[in-house]
């Protein structure tokens, strides 16, 4: 029984990082932008959230830091497709390399002046711990797996809340749906497009930096590395998009599951069932090709990509 | 707005944006070579924030990149190369592809099955001659490569299922199985992650000391421009990416053309999975390098025009090979080729709006007044 709480609370702890991949990138792919910069984009939250906390041991600042140098990143790709209609995947892979770029050569330029790997302080490292909410965290089992997580973890589940209900009950939400189905008709019914897009894309931008700037403090323990912070995750977190359907409540179950994938393989018995460390990693991506394959098979168009996902609207063109 | 705005003709947009028509090529030549002095000029402002000389560090990336030791003149040409070779006949694989608008992501994917395929007879096979193995090795290589496009092109005509989200799944799977073949059914040594070193009959071929990959990029610029400009089915590609339903009403196979193009563009790529394992002399997790993605940039900067790829691919390489010699010599990290990579880019992507469109600011509103 410990083993299987222990489990989620593992799984949990690796999932949060991609919740806010996931619903960062939602929020792009609703208004019609498939950004394929989200792994870039994390790292530059990674290396602002990191930089933040180094310096100021505020969490507060640090957030907003991450949010805000991965929303600049989101703001160029925005100009880039949404204004100069650039195509949107050679766009989003260039803010991918553009993104480890930067952070690996001001991380390194941080290494260098700290002289060694910087380190965030004990004050920091407490405010990024565990909350473990006095007497709910001591409830058996599942105190700790609801009541004894990092902030983070509660911001992540907020923010896909939160979207949720931005996207599927408000009539913002509602415009903004449009937009990624059929712009033309949204602009013909008076929704200003273009600045809906800006908006949306530069705040999804921001939220994947909150899940790298996680994964720089909480789970490589506050210290920077020359490489692999972000390792992928934001990769994974474009797969868990069309595995939560483009739906950011489906997303929180969806990034745990993904969770329990990257932890399964601490916890099965390894003497009684061998299956090479390979397989588990590639567990996410089989599934997420499996997701892909049936959807589109059952050409569900509930749970599909936004129909003009990935294509520029451009006024003058119609 | 100034009250002479009441007097035209109501709520004009002070820009307008005009497509262009060109007659000659003068106009979008200035415009790309305005995006690359731009974009030297952004990389030198970013060195210099950074706390470094632009001019220092652009001549230690170009040094580096080109000019070798004093012992050794060719070393630095040499592995400039061997980053050109694969990221070039990578991109001019994926340009068959993007020629169709079919979102091959799955660069990388390709290239590291090209380099399990071309392994596995590696291996397993030690006593074939060299010509021969090399022969197999290349063959396998491009079958593997085209098996691993030919899934999501499958899918894809099939049921319509998503290629560049497909592509990008199958990339991730690809490394992964390496990971597996070299921990598991392929480890040389029990506890090291390695299949060692290959027998010196898979080894590529050396000219002055530089492995023939470069054959690769002549046959297979010549091949991609032949078959894209030359040949009819070339000619159905460029209509299924212009317009599926009027290739639907010529009377194409769409279906065939999709999944034939896919066959070769997976297979240019399988040929640069088997060109790295037999000039790295072994297989690793690291086989694609990324470069399966460069290459998607680079097939896009080149308008997938199959003779501006090897000029871009250059450009990208020496960047590449010059950071490192740049890193040791002032101490930037050599990610910061990838930043400069990202700013030409950016600068790239950005003109070709301009390129496409010109801007018209309306004046009739001061006119008016």
């Amino acid at each position: 029984m410990d083993t299987l709480f222990n489990f989620l609370y593992a799984s949990i702890i690796a999932s949060t990082p991609l919740l806010f991949g996931t619903v960062g990138e939602i929020l792009s792919e609703k208004v019609g932008n498939m950004n394929l910069g989200v792994e870039g984009m994390m790292w530059l939250g990674a290396f602002a959230g990191f930089y933040a906390a180094y310096k100021t041991e505020s969490f507060l600042i640090s957030l907003l830091a991450s949010f805000g140098l991965a929303a600049v990143g989101a703001l160029i790709y925005a100009f880039l497709t949404v204004t100069l209609k650039a195509n949107q995947n050679v766009t989003g892979l260039t803010l991918t390399t553009f993104g480890i770029g930067l952070s690996l050569v001001f991380g390194k330029a941080m290494i260098t002046a700290a002289g060694g790997a910087p380190k965030t302080s004990d004050v920091f490292n407490a405010k990024v711990a565990a909350i473990n909410i006095p007497v709910l965290s001591d409830i058996p089992y599942i105190g700790k797996i609801i009541f004894g997580l990092n902030p983070y973890v509660y911001i992540a589940v907020a923010i896909a809340i939160i979207l949720y209900v931005y996207l599927m009950k408000t009539k913002t939400g509602l415009n903004l749906r449009a937009i990624g189905e059929n712009p033309a008709a949204a602009d013909a019914s008076g929704i200003n497009v273009n600045l809906m897009k800006y908006i949306n894309i530069i705040i999804g931008g921001g939220i994947c930096g909150i899940g790298g700037a996680y994964m720089s403090l909480v789970m490589v323990n506050g210290s920077w590395q020359d490489s692999g912070v972000v390792n992928g995750y934001g990769w994974i977190a474009v797969a868990l998009v069309i595995f939560s359907s483009w739906n950011p409540a489906k997303a929180i179950l969806g990034s745990l599951i993904f969770g329990m994938f990257s932890s399964l393989r601490y916890y099965v018995p390894s003497d009684i069932i061998v299956i090479p460390t390979a397989f588990y990693q590639m567990l996410p991506f089989v599934v997420t090709t499996i997701v892909l394959i049936v959807t589109s098979i059952k050409k569900n168009k509930e749970n599909t990509q936004p129909a003009a996902c990935g294509i520029n609207y451009f006024r003058e063109e119609r | 707005m100034s009250n002479g705005s009441k007097v035209s003709t109501g709520r004009e947009p002070l820009i307008r944006i005009v497509k262009r028509e060109y007659n000659n090529k003068l106009i979008p030549g200035l415009i790309r070579a305005g995006a690359l002095i731009l974009s030297i000029i952004a990389g030198g402002l970013f060195i210099w924030a950074m706390g470094f000389n632009p001019f220092e560090a652009y001549k230690s990336i170009i040094r580096g990149a080109l000019v070798g030791s004093a012992r050794d003149p060719m070393s630095s040409i040499r592995s400039t190369i061997d980053i050109f070779v694969p990221l070039c006949v990578t991109a001019l694989g994926l340009s068959c592809a993007f020629k169709m608008k079919f979102w091959n992501i799955g660069g990388e994917g390709q290239i590291i099955m090209g380099g399990v395929f071309a392994t596995f007879f590696a291996l397993n096979y030690p006593q074939i001659p060299r010509p021969l193995m090399l022969l197999i090795m290349l063959i396998a290589g491009a079958v593997g490569g085209a098996l691993m496009a030919l899934i999501p092109a499958l899918f894809k005509v099939k049921f319509g299922t998503n290629e560049t989200l497909f592509t990008l799944m199958l990339n991730y799977i690809a490394i992964y199985i390496v990971k597996y073949l070299i921990a598991g059914p392929w480890q040389r040594t029990p506890g090291f992650a390695s299949i060692g070193k290959l027998d010196k009959n898979t080894y590529l071929y050396e000219i002055n000391r530089q492995n023939i990959g470069w054959i690769a990029v002549i046959i297979v610029v010549l091949f991609v421009y032949f078959y894209l400009y030359k040949t009819k089915s070339g000619y159905e590609v460029s209509v299924v990416g212009e317009s599926q339903a009027t290739a639907r009403y010529a009377g194409m196979n769409i279906r065939k053309i999709i999944i034939k193009t896919m066959l070769i563009s997976g297979a240019i790529c399988g040929i640069v999975g088997m060109i790295k394992v037999s000039s790295n002399h072994t297989l690793t997790e690291g086989i694609g390098g990324g470069v399966g993605f460069a290459a998607i940039t680079v097939a896009w900067l080149s308008q997938l025009n199959p003779f501006i790829i090897p000029i871009v691919s250059a450009i990208i390489s020496i960047l590449q090979k010059g950071s490192t010699v740049m890193q040791m010599n002032m101490g930037i990290s050599s990610y910061a080729a990838d930043v400069l990579q990202g700013i030409i880019l950016f600068c790239f992507l950005g003109s070709e709006f301009f390129v496409r469109y010109s801007l018209v600011f309306n004046l009739r509103i001061k006119e008016a007044k």
